[in-house]
């Protein structure tokens, strides 16, 4: 008996009963659509959420001076001076990890324009640290370059300050306010972010030329802070070797001697977002799977029920040669062809199911090949499971007693 | 001199009910020879039906030898006598055993499903022959349910005669049916034994049925009382055109 006949045997065993066989499939379906609608919802948070943190600047690389021992004390990083513009060009040179980098002074103060004050913090920048930062503008445009080397008296400032020093309103853009009595020319201003996952008001802020910054207000050739951005997020632990090899040699350091400066990343951050949401997934997607098993008893079920009923069918096709493999295959493939038939069209459901969901309520979905091949493989594999027990009951019939059945 | 399809030598089958083990057959013998029309008869507890079994290798005897078309089933495994079911015998049961919701075509076609030497071409232009055979070749697309009890018997004939069995083994195979519609099949059996020199054992309890045989074997208890050829023949046809004329005008 070859395959062939028993698929046509099977399948027209199935077309008499169509209903039924639905009915059976449902189950299937649902518990596929299910797993691949839910691994798509975890997927498309998690996928939402790690897009949410690199709009943050989630592969920001912050390098920060370091504590220093000085005669037998120890000094604070903010108390040391060692990041230079030496350093920001070696590192623009040298890493190739590194999409963009800016050197960071900062000095805060009181900024005054008209009848208003408001104390702030300026931060002297290069036009790179937007694009680090993720940053726009609302209106106005940028410093550039130029305004870096002429050290030009240019600023853009946040939504905190355009609320505090122009409370009526006014454009600020073309303004003149004062920064601790040095007057900057307003060119943009920033997009409202609210606040930075530490607290921080990061909307009560003046950038300006870290050139001006540095000359005119802190008279200083050191820099707070250098930020930088990796090429993109997996690259952010290369990024930070690179740049720790880069600054030791740049700062001239012995091989005994400790980093005179400190890298961070946001790395933490990610994984613990990420780990979150991969929770989220194995939740959603051990419930589907659950779905899936009952799917998958009730093609038990429903192969128990059929061969108990077709029992004289049984002692018939006994009767007229079928062998057990014969009778075993054709219950098999039936239950086979349920699960696989439900899970094609589980797999359809389910893709149109995040579809609708992305589209309706608006949540981002994320149809993985991996999840089609795997809840396809699942269903496949429960009706080999599920169909073979009923299946080897049928075939092990005896054909007299099942001949005589009613 | 024709050829032995049947060989019963001495066969004995025995069931064990708890405690008491009971002697359905107790050494039956007889021969069966292509082209007769043999009635196997008796009262119900006569063994009737575990010879069926037994002729039908659905079962196998405890002792005893039976030879079906030169072949020992004695030793042959539950897939072997599958096969030998498939080629060598077509069944008509008592209660059509048709599958339902399928048509009268794909039910003669079934036994060749299970040979895969038949091809798909073949398998269904032997079903129509069949069908044809049993005057059924109209009622190709019919289900059970849209043909009527004798028709649903000929559609099951038409299922044992596919596989060019070397004999047809009938059991009651006019049970459910009226007198008339009995006849009908009884004729058309008579026509394949006759005409085509298909060898049939029709296994029965209706005396009536014995004398359109070439020959009756009668059990009693496990054992062969009577086997006697059947001198005077009755035509079924003839009977059936004896019958006073349908009611249903």
């Amino acid at each position: 008996m070859n395959i062939f006949n028993l698929i046509r045997i099977a399948f027209k065993a199935l077309q008499r009963n169509k209903l039924r066989a639905f009915l059976t499939m449902l189950g299937v379906i649902i518990g596929v659509a299910a797993v691949i609608a839910m691994v798509a919802i975890g997927q498309g948070s998690k996928q939402s959420i790690q897009s949410q943190l690199s709009s943050m600047g989630s592969n920001m690389i912050t390098v920060l001076p370091a504590s220093n021992v000085t005669g037998g004390a120890r000094l604070g990083g903010s108390t040391v001076n060692t990041l230079t513009l030496d350093d920001v060009k070696a590192l623009q040179k040298q890493a190739v990890n590194i999409s963009s980098i800016s050197p960071a002074a900062t000095s805060s103060g009181q900024s005054i324009f008209g009848a208003f004050n408001w104390p702030t913090t300026i931060y002297g920048v290069s036009p790179s640290y937007l694009d680090i930062r993720q940053w726009e503008l609302t209106d106005g445009i940028p410093f550039s370059e130029d305004d870096v080397r002429a050290s030009a008296k240019v600023c853009l400032i946040g939504q905190t300050v355009v609320a505090n020093l122009f409370p009526n309103g006014e454009n600020p853009i073309g303004k003149i306010i004062r920064f601790n009595n040095l007057p900057f020319q307003v060119i943009g201003v920033l997009v409202a972010k609210g606040q930075s996952s530490f607290g921080q008001d990061q909307d009560d802020v003046i950038l300006a030329p870290y050139t001006t910054v540095q000359k005119r207000i802190l008279a200083t050739i050191y820099f707070r802070t250098i930020y930088a951005s990796a090429i993109n997020e997996s690259a952010s632990d290369a990024a930070t070797d690179e740049i720790t090899t880069i600054l030791r040699k740049t700062h001239r350091l012995r091989t005994s001697d400790e980093n005179d400066f400190q890298v961070r990343t946001m790395a933490e951050l990610i994984t613990a977002l990420s780990s979150t949401s991969n929770l989220l997934t194995i939740l959603l997607t051990a419930i589907a799977g659950i779905s899936l098993v009952i799917g998958g008893i009730g093609i038990m079920n429903i192969m128990y029920v059929s061969v108990t009923e077709r029992t004289r069918e049984i002692g018939l096709r006994m009767s007229i040669g079928a062998r057990g493999i014969d009778i075993l295959m054709q219950f098999l493939i039936e239950a086979i062809m349920i699960s696989i038939t439900g899970g094609l069209i589980g797999v359809a459901l389910g893709i149109t199911a995040a579809k609708l969901i992305t589209i309706f309520l608006s949540w981002p979905t994320l149809v993985s090949e991996s999840s089609i091949i795997l809840s396809f493989a699942v269903c496949a594999f429960t009706g080999v499971f599920f169909g073979y027990y009923p299946a080897q009951k049928a075939s092990r019939l005896d054909p007299i007693e099942a001949l005589r059945y009613e | 001199m024709s050829k032995k399809i049947l060989e019963l030598q001495n066969i004995k089958r025995s069931f064990t009910m708890g405690t008491e083990t009971v002697h359905a057959l107790r050494g039956v013998s007889f021969d069966v020879m292509a082209g007769e029309f043999v009635t196997i008869m008796g009262s119900s507890g006569s063994g009737k039906t575990t010879l069926l079994n037994t002729l039908g290798c659905l079962d196998k005897p405890s002792d005893g030898v039976y030879m079906l078309d030169g072949v020992n089933i004695g030793g042959l495994s539950r897939d072997e006598l599958a096969r030998l079911r498939n080629r060598k015998i077509g069944f008509v049961f008592q209660s059509y055993n048709l599958l339902p919701r399928t048509s009268a075509l794909e039910n003669v076609e079934l036994p060749l499903f299970y040979n895969s030497s038949v091809s798909y071409e073949e398998r269904k232009q032997k079903a129509i022959n069949a069908l044809e055979a049993v005057k059924l070749a109209d009622r190709l697309d019919h289900t059970p349910n849209q043909l009527s009890g004798g028709q649903q018997q000929r559609v099951a004939i038409a299922r044992a005669l596919v596989n060019e069995p070397v004999m047809i083994l009938a059991d009651e195979a006019t049970g459910n049916l009226d007198t008339r519609t009995s006849y009908e099949i009884i004729a058309l059996m008579q026509e394949l034994n006759q005409v085509q020199g298909k060898t049939i054992v029709f296994v029965t309890h209706e005396p009536d049925i014995a004398a359109f045989s070439t020959r009756t074997v009668m059990l009693r208890d496990g054992k062969v009382v009577k086997d006697t050829a059947n001198t005077n023949i009755r035509s079924a046809k003839e009977a059936l055109a004896a019958l006073p004329p349908a009611d249903d005008y």
